[in-house]
């Protein structure tokens, strides 16, 4: 392979996912993610993987916890609605502690909604995918790079960790081309003593469950649980930092809507605004320290997204409402234009919203 | 260039079909006056022929496609206005077929009646920066899978090896020996190398067959 490759957003991953050693993806088609499956298809026979097309994403989601509990590296991906019927499955991954990447290419919505890019999923992903108190590790690609990157980066920290990881992206990300590079150094995976991977008659054998009865203990779990959540909110929290140095107005920004945000952003600071971004790569963990220090010194915060407004929750709380924070935005799958973007930095810039 | 009857572009998804399709159509009407460009894509509902219907109307070309193409509803469907590609034998035509062996499967209707009328080329469009046409062996692969599904079989590949925006004139000149070695494994001519506009210039000369592309929007 050359030293760079054009891929689409959804090749990049499937392709990053089998280089960081996944060898099982079972999925079921939805637009804007099918390249995924597709790609699978195509290589996982060659490569000696499996490559399995589910009868439902339900289906799908409970053979990942299947070959989680052996141990190995294993994916799903889909769309906003098949994420939805992948809840349950994204909760019993987490009462049974299992590492596994689901990557979810957004599309607007509620309900079938249509198959343009959105953001609406974040609540989803980062507060609420499915019942009972868990989180995943939740990504967010702005490039097709990315795509690949924080698959890979996906896997390490699901791993590390014991829990999903799941790779946010949208309609764009996924469609979109890029030249892309896939050199990295895939390091080998922690011991998975807890994996059942046969006894051998030389061990207890190894369970993997997220039935609880006894509350006192189910409480406990869920302390140690949350115990890990704060080691990853301390340690794993990424973000990007564009033209912070000298902001008098803060963006937030993930995803495609930081690309739209940075284009407006030079423009603004052409028309001498100081205008800045942080892009949390992490949607969870939160990135708060950033937004802290922003908090700081800048008069107002813009939240642009591809959603009615969701991640603006999170920088209201990271920022502690020492300075307005007001949103732009599009949703049902349209993307807000530069110009749009332009039009919130200026109106902050002459005092703007409250 | 001289052209047949009906100009077939099959390959890898995303290997660059459609705006070969949509730039070869606005040349053959320089040359014809009966034009039909035909998108046979049933796989995926983004970035589709129908995108340039501005464009065709105004050049006076045909336009045929699924009243679904671009209207976000996802659904593989064909007009039965296609059938005018092989009916009407006045008409010169470009037909975009859908990506891979799944997309080709579309051609399956129409390729008897073309490989009767013999009076086709069905070009292959490889790009050596996508991985899976990334050399002479996968691509073959490619293209076999392709002809079982749609029926007929290649008479020519288009090198259309780029990467992106960040392509260079060199990456084109490197690629060239990607696409004889493609050539010499299936026994068929590089029948174009294509190349933005943009680097049209700096590589005049020193390809053969280069073709000028000029990209659809992307966004409307």
């Amino acid at each position: 392979m050359a030293d760079k490759v054009l891929m689409k957003g959804n090749e990049a991953i499937a392709e990053a996912a089998i280089i960081a050693g996944c060898r099982h993806y079972f999925g079921y088609p939805i637009t804007p993610q099918t390249e995924i499956a597709a790609y699978m298809a195509k290589r996982m026979p060659k490569i000696g993987g499996c490559f399995l097309q589910a009868e439902s994403e339900i289906a799908a989601i409970n053979m990942v916890y299947g070959v989680a509990s052996t141990g190995l590296r294993v994916m799903t991906s889909s769309s906003s609605p098949g994420i939805s019927l992948k809840g349950e499955g994204l909760s019993y991954l987490a009462g049974a502690d299992l590492p596994s990447l689901i990557i979810n290419v957004q599309r607007g919505g509620p309900g079938l909604g249509g198959i343009q890019p959105s953001q609406s999923d974040y609540f989803q992903a980062t507060k609420g995918a499915a019942h009972g108190d868990f989180h995943m590790i939740v990504l967010a690609p702005s490039s097709v790079q990315e795509m690949a990157d924080l698959t890979v980066k996906g896997f390490e920290l699901a791993d590390k960790y014991r829990m999903t990881s799941m790779v946010l992206a949208d309609g764009t990300m996924g469609q979109m081309m890029e030249p892309v590079s896939l050199d990295y150094d895939i390091k080998p995976m922690p011991e998975k003593p807890w994996a059942t991977t046969g006894t051998k008659m030389e061990r207890f054998h190894n369970i993997t469950n997220s039935l609880s009865l006894v509350p006192e203990e189910l409480e406990q779990l869920n302390f140690a649980r949350y115990e890990k959540y704060k080691t990853i909110e301390e340690e794993e929290a990424m973000f990007e930092e564009y033209m912070m140095e000298d902001a008098e107005i803060c963006i937030a920004a993930f995803g495609i809507a930081a690309r739209v945000a940075k284009n407006a952003i030079v423009e603004a600071r052409k028309q001498g605004i100081k205008v800045g971004m942080i892009r949390p790569i992490t949607l969870w963990p939160f990135p708060k320290k950033p937004f802290e220090a922003a908090a700081e010194k800048c008069k107002q915060f813009i939240s642009v997204e591809l959603s009615m407004g969701q991640m603006i929750e999170d920088v209201k709380l990271a920022t502690g409402c020492k300075a307005p924070v007001t949103l732009c935005n599009r949703a049902g799958g349209m993307i807000p234009s530069p110009q749009q973007v332009l039009e919130s930095i200026k109106e902050a810039a002459n005092g703007g919203a409250k | 260039m001289r052209y047949k009857r009906i100009t077939l572009l099959c390959g890898h998804y995303g290997s660059g079909k459609t705006n070969i399709a949509v730039n070869m159509a606005f040349d053959l009407k320089n040359s014809h006056k009966n034009v039909a460009i035909a998108d046979l894509d049933i796989v995926n509902p983004y970035f589709r022929t129908k995108d340039s219907a501005e464009e065709f109307s105004k050049r006076d070309i045909r336009l045929i496609c699924s009243e679904y193409a671009g209207s976000n509803v996802d659904i593989p469907a064909l007009p039965a206005e296609m059938y005018a590609l092989t009916d009407d034998k006045s008409m010169m035509c470009v037909i975009d077929v859908g990506g891979d062996d799944r997309g080709a499967l579309a051609l399956g209707r129409l390729a008897p009646k073309i490989l009767e009328e013999k009076d086709y080329e069905m070009l292959l469009v490889v790009n050596r920066f996508r991985p899976l046409t990334c050399d002479a062996a996968s691509t073959v692969e490619v293209m076999r899978e392709i002809e079982s599904a749609a029926g007929i079989r290649f008479t020519g590949i288009v090198n259309n090896s780029n990467l992106g925006e960040e392509t260079t004139a060199q990456d084109i000149l490197d690629s060239l020996s990607y696409a004889d070695k493609v050539s010499a494994a299936c026994g068929l001519p590089v029948f174009l190398t294509t190349v933005n506009e943009k680097l049209y210039n700096s590589l005049e000369g020193k390809v053969e067959n280069l073709f000028p592309l000029k990209l659809q929007d992307k966004i409307k």
